[in-house]
């Protein structure tokens, strides 16, 4: 029986009082293994992403019902601020801050927090997270310079580094790889199978072919509810619901 | 975690200053237009809008006999009316054809230095456009002119109503332009059939500001338009405005709730226009 | 075939029209520039340009009228500085409630627009407000005597460029992208530190060159400072004497001036354009780089 390390309880998420982005998803997400939440445009995908890491209290248009437990405590209780350093998050669109340098922008969980550390203690998170991410050969002579001048894809490792350097227990990919070209794509990828064993990886994907390549687990939406969790391998190779057919095999989506 | 509630606290913190010194920046507005309309309001009557100003020795009596002064501003309200009309019959057409122009030809090199020149023509100081308006129309005349005011203002609002066309219809989406095109309209037609309707909302909004900007201008009026005592309709003549009698006024201590009044006519209009303005740009949102 | 001939020729007019109106612009311009130099051409050919600018000279009897500029020089940028200074306090706060705090919400809007209402005040409104009511206040604060002054005229004057350098500066912090600030959220920051960090330092070209304007706009201003500052012709002791600006002395000695004194006048009216043409064409050019 796998560990678990998140759960999801009769969770709901509203835009407007009568419409549900999220439906009533209850499901155990679990610990070291990728799980790939995939499903048509508009299914609430990336609103049930976002809503982990408490992203949705940004906005003051919308709600959510429901538990979400990391550890037996229930987060959407908890201070964001303090949520958000264990649930890290990775954007579809590289983002690294442009007014820092590679180096800073490693630290940016501290920087911005105020969290101070010895130079010796920066030196070695940079180090460990660049390398981690397969990044510091190819930076490591030109840390100070700013993050703008890497290549897309060297920009999201810059930009998983910079979530992973807080050690997060769980890291929240939304699309990490649509705006990157295949061979960036494949990086990541790669990457991504490496990091599970340090970190869970929830991870909201269009691409099917890349749910089937690296997820253990894979959770189907379809207009807001959850239709089918499984094992990857069950899922695609034997889905019980016909709309989860439907899906993989290109019917709509 | 003491850490985390210093850095919370300092948030809060941080968001109650900036309501705070937000919210203290509008105070003077209220003070201004508060003292402006319970000093000025006493004084709106019939006459208010249709006399000439008495003069000072009249006011004095008034005053003594704890009367209301007699008399208005009329011949500011003509005169502002004339200076602003006639600058705006020169500034509309000229800034909306330059607009036209930039939105046009914008990514030629020299379309960059043309909106450079416009944006250092919006910079220039009133006053110096009032030297140049008396060089160029007070002084070959060799007279003051309401004419010469209304130059003055003109070139107050041409950068304005330039900038405001220009960014009107930039924000139009260009298969607008291209579908007109396509229909075999030529560019005048396309431009003034449909760009210039469809960005309606934009331009009139910044000609209702540039308006709004110069109708209490005082200073370049001061060296073109002059003033004149009576009502007169001549624009090769000296003229006064409101603006320039409130200046006239504040010279004398007889004539003070007059000044109030005036001064509330023109954010009564000021305050109108902007309103108009906002209006229009909220219901013409493309 | 004739109609699009016709439609042709409307074409080629409407373009002649379209280029006759815009060589206007810098023919206004090159026109602005040669007609201030040939009025003060005189006054700088009897003093000497860098003597008339540093002259403190103001003196009208005939036979020996010397005039310079420093005073209203100074007096202009003293005033407009320490306008730049205090409105800081207050055109920042605005802008962050505006832009950032209370984006796109009814009460932004509100605030947003009465601040608009405060750039629409008149400037002669501002001086009759400051003169009868702001004077006072000061002179029963004890910072000035008669009420006139830099420190008056300084206060009116921040108060005229707090819309300004706020509106210009919302622009810039509402140009911060949503994924950038999300990312700093994301990372655990409170929204003080996502501004501190992330919003200001990535406009914060945007936000200077806001104040460089808003700095352009208080070194013109003509009337509210003219009936505050005192109009007295000499440097300032300190910074709370009277004192004289470019503009103001050229809306109060402008009318019956003539000969020499008249071409100094337009002289100090070319040195004011000058130095908020620099200022303006600083300002511009920080935005330009910074949007690259």
């Amino acid at each position: 029986m796998e560990d678990i390390i998140l759960k999801l309880k009769n969770v709901s998420v509203s835009y407007t009082p009568e419409k549900r982005a999220v439906d009533d998803i209850t499901a155990d997400i679990y610990k070291n293994k990728i799980t790939a939440i995939m499903g048509p445009s508009g299914c609430g995908k990336s609103t049930l992403l976002r809503s982990i890491n408490l992203m949705h209290g940004l906005y003051s248009n919308i709600t959510i019902d429901g538990t979400i437990e990391l550890n037996g405590k229930n987060i959407l209780l908890e201070n964001p601020i303090e949520v958000r350093r264990k649930i890290g998050m990775v954007f579809q669109r590289p983002n690294p801050f442009p007014t820092m340098s590679i180096y800073d922008n490693v630290l940016a969980g501290d920087l911005l927090t105020g969290n101070k550390k010895s130079k010796s203690e920066k030196d070695e998170i940079v180090e460990r997270c660049l390398t981690n991410v397969g990044l510091w050969d190819e930076v490591k002579d030109s840390i100070r310079k700013r993050g703008t001048f890497l290549s897309g894809g060297q920009q999201q490792r810059l930009c998983i580094a910079r979530a992973l350097a807080l050690q997060p227990d769980v890291l929240l990919m939304d699309e990490p790889t649509s705006a990157l070209d295949p061979i960036a794509s494949g990086k990541i990828e790669d990457l991504m199978s490496d990091l599970k064993e340090k970190v869970s990886i929830i991870i909201v994907t269009h691409n099917m072919g890349q749910a089937a390549r690296i997820s253990d687990y894979s959770m189907f939406m379809y207009l807001g509810k959850l239709i089918e969790y499984d094992t990857t391998e069950k899922m695609f190779t034997n889905p019980i619901d016909k709309r989860t057919e439907e899906y993989l095999t290109g019917k709509f989506g | 975690m003491s850490f985390n509630s210093k850095r919370i606290g300092k948030d809060t913190l941080l968001r109650n200053v900036i309501i705070l010194l937000s919210v203290l920046a509008c105070v003077p507005l209220f003070l201004i237009l508060g003292n402006v309309f319970v000093k000025g309001i006493g004084q709106f009557s019939l006459d208010f809008f249709t006399q000439t100003p008495p003069d000072t020795l009249s006011a004095k009596i008034a005053l003594n006999n704890k009367e209301q002064i007699p008399g208005g501003i009329a011949n500011g309200i003509v005169g502002t009316l004339m200076t602003v009309v006639i600058a705006s019959i020169i500034a509309i057409p000229l800034g909306l054809l330059c607009g036209i122009w930039l939105s046009e030809f914008r990514e030629r090199k020299s379309a960059g230095v043309i909106r450079f020149i416009v944006e250092l023509l919006q910079g220039m100081p009133s006053i110096i456009i009032g030297i140049i308006a008396y060089l160029w129309i007070v002084v070959p005349t060799r007279t003051y002119s309401a004419f010469a005011g209304a130059i003055s203002l003109a070139i107050m609002m041409l950068p304005m109503i330039i900038r405001s066309t220009e960014e009107s219809l930039r924000m139009l989406p260009h298969e607008l332009k291209e579908a007109g095109l396509a229909l075999g309209g030529s560019l005048y037609t396309v431009t003034f059939k449909v760009l210039i309707p469809t960005a309606f909302g934009g331009i009139m909004t910044g000609i209702l500001l540039a308006i709004s900007r110069v109708i209490g201008e005082t200073a370049p009026l001061m060296l073109t338009a002059l003033g004149a005592s009576a009502i007169q309709w001549n624009p090769m003549k000296p003229s006064s405005t409101i603006s320039l009698l409130i200046w006239e006024f504040y010279n004398d201590p007889n004539l003070q709730s007059l000044i109030w009044s005036a001064s509330l006519l023109l954010l009564i209009l000021v305050l109108l226009l902007n309103l108009i303005a906002k209006q229009i740009a909220k219901q013409w949102k493309i | 075939m004739v109609k699009k001939l016709k439609q042709h020729m409307h074409n080629k007019k409407f373009n002649i029209v379209l280029y006759c109106a815009i060589a206007i612009i810098p023919i206004l311009f090159g026109g602005v520039i040669a007609s201030l130099t040939k009025g003060s051409l005189p006054a700088f050919r009897e003093f000497g340009f860098f003597q008339f600018i540093v002259s403190t000279d103001w003196d009208v009897t005939e036979g020996h009228e010397s005039y310079g500029a420093l005073p209203f020089i100074i007096g202009t940028v003293a005033t407009s500085l320490i306008a730049l200074l205090l409105c800081v306090p207050f055109a920042l706060p605005v802008s962050l409630f505006v832009g950032e705090y209370f984006r796109d919400t009814k009460i932004a809007n509100t605030l947003g627009g009465l601040i608009d209402l405060l750039a629409g005040i008149p400037s002669i409104v501002y001086g009759l407000w400051g003169f009868y009511i702001l004077r006072p206040i000061l002179m029963s604060l004890g910072i000035s005597e008669n009420g006139f002054g830099i420190p008056t005229a300084s206060i009116i004057l921040t108060i005229m460029i707090i819309p300004y350098a706020a509106s210009l500066s919302t622009e810039f912090i509402r140009l911060v992208p949503q994924e950038m600030k999300e990312a700093a959220y994301g990372l655990g920051a409170t929204q003080a530190e996502v501004v501190k960090h992330v919003v200001l330092p990535y406009c914060s070209s945007g936000i200077f060159s806001s104040y460089i304007l808003a700095l352009g706009r208080a070194l013109g201003e003509t009337m509210a400072v003219t009936m505050l500052i005192g109009n007295t012709n000499k440097i300032p002791q300190s910074l709370f004497d009277t004192g004289n600006s470019m503009a103001a002395s050229i809306a109060n000695q402008f009318g019956e001036a003539d000969g020499l004194k008249l071409s100094s006048i337009i002289a100090i009216g070319l040195l004011l354009f000058l130095v908020t043409s620099i200022i303006n064409y600083i300002g511009r050019l920080i935005i330009k780089r910074s949007s690259l």
